[in-house]
């Protein structure tokens, strides 16, 4: 067949996306892309009405229900404030983990799912090593899952947890968000944004509420097209830039288990990427300083900024459980509905 | 002695410059006679009781469909598809010859193997071709016997799935296959940049949290290729044999990739390539909700190079659609994005895809299509007597009727597996039987 001049491309109509159900159940939370600005809202009111609940009181909302915390991956938070959130409702909890349990021997998420349904969990908090596996564990067993952290893909609660304790600062007593909620408000994320699901949910999440996100990170960490996972996304290389028209600094760990055989030149990163008193004094000096932990001191934030007057660092873990006890309760109360 | 009249339909064979109303007479494996309508020798329906008659009126006639890129998944990986079941899904869309890839266990690196894979006992409903591993065990070092792969009836050779890296090895291979007058077709994909990665790279990819294949892994790789065959063309005159190489590009995916064979062809080269249906119609945003059945290598790219493959297609670069039909188990798809395996089925929805997109919406002629999915790829690996309708060849014909539309169900599908994106999409063009080498390998009416 003769090959003809490439003629001008032509624009062609193409089959239509069918968008997927990002979600199956209005009671998971895979992703903050499951929630509108009213959801959150809900969950923010629920949080402080939780929190400030009577415990004897509280615990009788989820008397006795059963919620499995399937972990494959470790953690100490999440997992712990999940647990606290959970029984603090009165709710029965069980911890299945990667190890100590038949995922050693080969079961697979589908059939781990579906044999805690069949012992009576009534939700599941997931987290996971590849990316979408709640979607999966959701298609399967037709349960509630609450996403605890999946891949370098999404971890919802750290970013409503994140969005609550910024609240508390920036506009204490708000707790019903709009769309301009966080205008004029500036969050730098700095790091490894790349293999970072709390940098993904929290730069999806907060535009929703009119603040912008700078990311800030050597290309290795931080492509380029980061900048189009969604609106208000903006890549700021130079972090002296990036910080100094920041209210929010959210620093990141650099996640040496995704690295996957990238070289990174450690002296190097934190020459230019580590938080120190000095840079936050001379650039930051009002700055509010998180980190979705766990932190490695010295590496991307230095003691003395983690203990210092500006880190929220303790109090995002505080906020954790509030804002887990309105997401489990949310998760049994819709499913039940 | 079988013969089988078809009577009355629209016959296209592009090869032979047939497009009209036309009798067809086959005898045994063989195309018998081809006459204008009612004129055939078996007159207008005096036909003794060994004959029999297809009425094909308000249908089209064409030669039988041929797919040079399938997995039939035998010898060694039978929950998946069996030579079977996977001819069975060919015949129902409309194929009647079908080249076979190697990676199956143990690859296909012997003429014991290659002859296996064709023996009558595989139960084959068409025509298998059987393509030989380019090296042992497809690991890209030590060169099978093409010689003794290609009487046995080997067509090509590959290492798919498994690209040959070593630019030493790669032109050993291109040599070797070039004196035994085989193709080379290469699944072109730098494995170096794309370790770790189940989707392409792309902002749906970051999205995601999912590792994206670089486009440059593919045309990296085809452009490297297309050097190698460039070297051993250079002097005009080929090998001793005056056998020039012939390079296949299967499943192109990137713009880029199908602008090196753009260029590689105004060079006088003969490289050669493929599209599958879901390049030419589906982009890296259908992977969706991490839907398994959306993950195939290469990937599902960006729109614009879905665009490509679209113009490359209606322009005349790309030489044959291929279906690249990959089945696996349900089990095998039901895990995580990043384990599940590559590949989807396409033996039944190609034609179908193909008729609805490239030419009721694209307005390729039918006769451009047809020959996309028999000429063309027949004649690219050489496949004598398949492809066309002429007095003497192969007696495999597809008989469909351009208008219907109908819905593809995978659930309804013949191949052991249900693993396509294609689910519930409506095709184009409804296969109303399917002769292989004389014999109705399926109908429409008989089988459900």
């Amino acid at each position: 067949m003769p090959v003809k001049d490439s003629a001008p491309q032509r624009s062609h109509a193409t089959p239509e996306i069918l968008a997927p159900p990002l979600c199956g159940s209005p009671a998971s939370v895979l992703s903050v892309n499951d929630l509108t600005l009213e959801t959150v809202s809900e969950i923010l009111a629920q949080a402080r009405v939780l929190e400030q609940e009577d415990p004897l009181k509280r615990a009788k909302r989820l008397a006795k229900r059963r919620i499995a915390l399937l972990f494959y991956e470790s953690s100490t938070r999440t997992r712990t404030s999940f647990e606290l959130a959970a029984k603090g409702l009165g709710a029965d909890t069980t911890l299945v983990s990667s190890l100590s349990s038949s995922i050693e021997k080969g079961e697979t998420l589908k059939d781990t799912g579906l044999t805690l349904r069949a012992l009576g969990a009534e939700a599941i908090i997931l987290r996971h090593p590849s990316s979408g596996a709640p979607w999966l564990l959701e298609r399967e067993t037709g349960l509630p899952v609450l996403n605890a952290g999946d891949g370098m893909h999404e971890h919802p609660s750290q970013a409503l947890l994140d969005l609550r304790t910024m609240l508390a600062h920036l506009r204490p007593g708000v707790e019903t968000v709009t769309a301009d909620t966080l205008a004029g408000v500036t969050v730098t994320i700095v790091g490894d944004i790349l293999h970072s699901r709390v940098a993904r949910s929290n730069m999806l999440l907060l535009p929703k509420l009119g603040a912008k996100v700078i990311l800030c990170g050597p290309k290795e960490l931080l492509p380029e097209l980061a900048a189009q996972a969604g609106p208000g996304i903006e890549i700021e290389r130079d972090f002296v830039k990036a910080i100094s028209q920041s209210q929010v600094v959210m620093m990141l760990r650099i996640q040496a288990e995704r690295l996957a055989g990238l070289q990174l030149d450690l002296e190097e990163y934190k020459a230019s990427y580590q938080l120190t008193e000095e840079r936050l004094a001379a650039h930051a000096p009002k700055a509010l300083v998180m980190h979705p932990g766990p932190i490695i001191r010295g590496l991307e934030l230095t003691g003395e900024v983690a203990d210092g007057p500006q880190s929220l660092i303790l109090e995002q873990v505080h906020h954790g459980v509030a804002i887990r006890m309105a997401l489990v309760a949310r998760a049994l109360q819709k499913a039940g509905a | 002695m079988s013969t089988i009249l078809i009577r009355g339909g629209h016959l296209i064979d592009p090869a032979a410059g047939v497009d009209g109303l036309k009798d067809i007479v086959l005898k045994d494996n063989r195309v018998a006679e081809i006459a204008d309508a009612g004129k055939s020798s078996l007159g207008k329906g005096k036909t003794g009781a060994e004959v029999q008659i297809i009425e094909a009126k308000g249908l089209i006639v064409a030669p039988g469909l041929v797919d040079i890129h399938v997995h039939l998944r035998e010898p060694g990986q039978g929950h998946k598809e069996t030579i079977a079941t996977g001819t069975a899904a060919a015949a129902a869309g409309g194929f009647t010859s079908v080249a076979a890839m190697p990676n199956t266990t143990p690859t296909n690196d012997t003429p014991e193997i290659t002859r296996w894979m064709q023996a009558p006992e595989r139960g084959a409903s068409v025509r298998v071709f059987p393509i030989g591993a380019a090296t042992r065990a497809i690991k890209g070092e030590l060169l099978n016997d093409y010689a003794a792969l290609k009487a046995a009836g080997v067509v090509a050779v590959t290492d798919d799935g498994h690209p040959i890296l070593k630019d030493s090895i790669m032109r050993e291979v291109l040599i070797n296959a070039t004196r035994q007058g085989l193709s080379v077709i290469q699944h072109a994909e730098d494995t170096r940049l794309t370790g770790g990665c189940s989707m392409n790279a792309g902002p749906t990819a970051f999205r995601l949290g999912l590792r994206g294949m670089p486009p440059e892994a593919e045309y990296g790789l085809v452009e490297r290729d297309i050097r190698l065959v460039t070297e051993l063309s250079m002097n005009g005159k080929g090998d001793k044999s005056g056998n020039h190489p012939h390079l296949h590009v299967a499943h192109t995916s990137t713009a880029q990739a199908v602008a090196a064979v753009r260029q590689a062809r105004r060079n006088g080269l003969r490289v050669t390539c493929e599209v599958a249906p879901h390049h030419f119609l589906l982009t890296e945003e259908h992977v969706g909700a991490y839907n398994t059945n959306a993950k195939m290598n290469p990937p599902l790219r960006s729109a614009a190079d879905r665009d490509a493959m679209i113009q490359g297609i209606l322009d005349g670069v790309v030489d044959a659609i291929a279906t690249d039909h990959a089945p696996h188990a349900s089990h095998e798809k039901e895990v995580e994005f990043e384990r599940a395996p590559n590949g989807i089925t396409g033996l039944e929805s190609a034609l179908g895809l193909s008729l609805r997109w490239l030419h009721h919406e694209w307005k390729l002629p039918l006769g451009r299509v047809l020959s996309l999915l028999s000429a063309q790829p027949a004649a690219l690996l050489g496949l004598r007597g398949r492809g066309s309708l002429t007095v003497g060849s192969f007696a495999d014909v597809v008989i469909f009727d351009p208008k219907q539309e109908w819905v593809f169900h995978a659930k309804d599908s013949k191949s052991k597996s249900k693993n396509t994106p294609f689910d519930g999409w409506t095709m184009q063009g409804k296969v109303h039987w399917t002769i292989s080498e004389g014999r109705v390998v399926f109908s429409a009416g008989t089988s459900a």
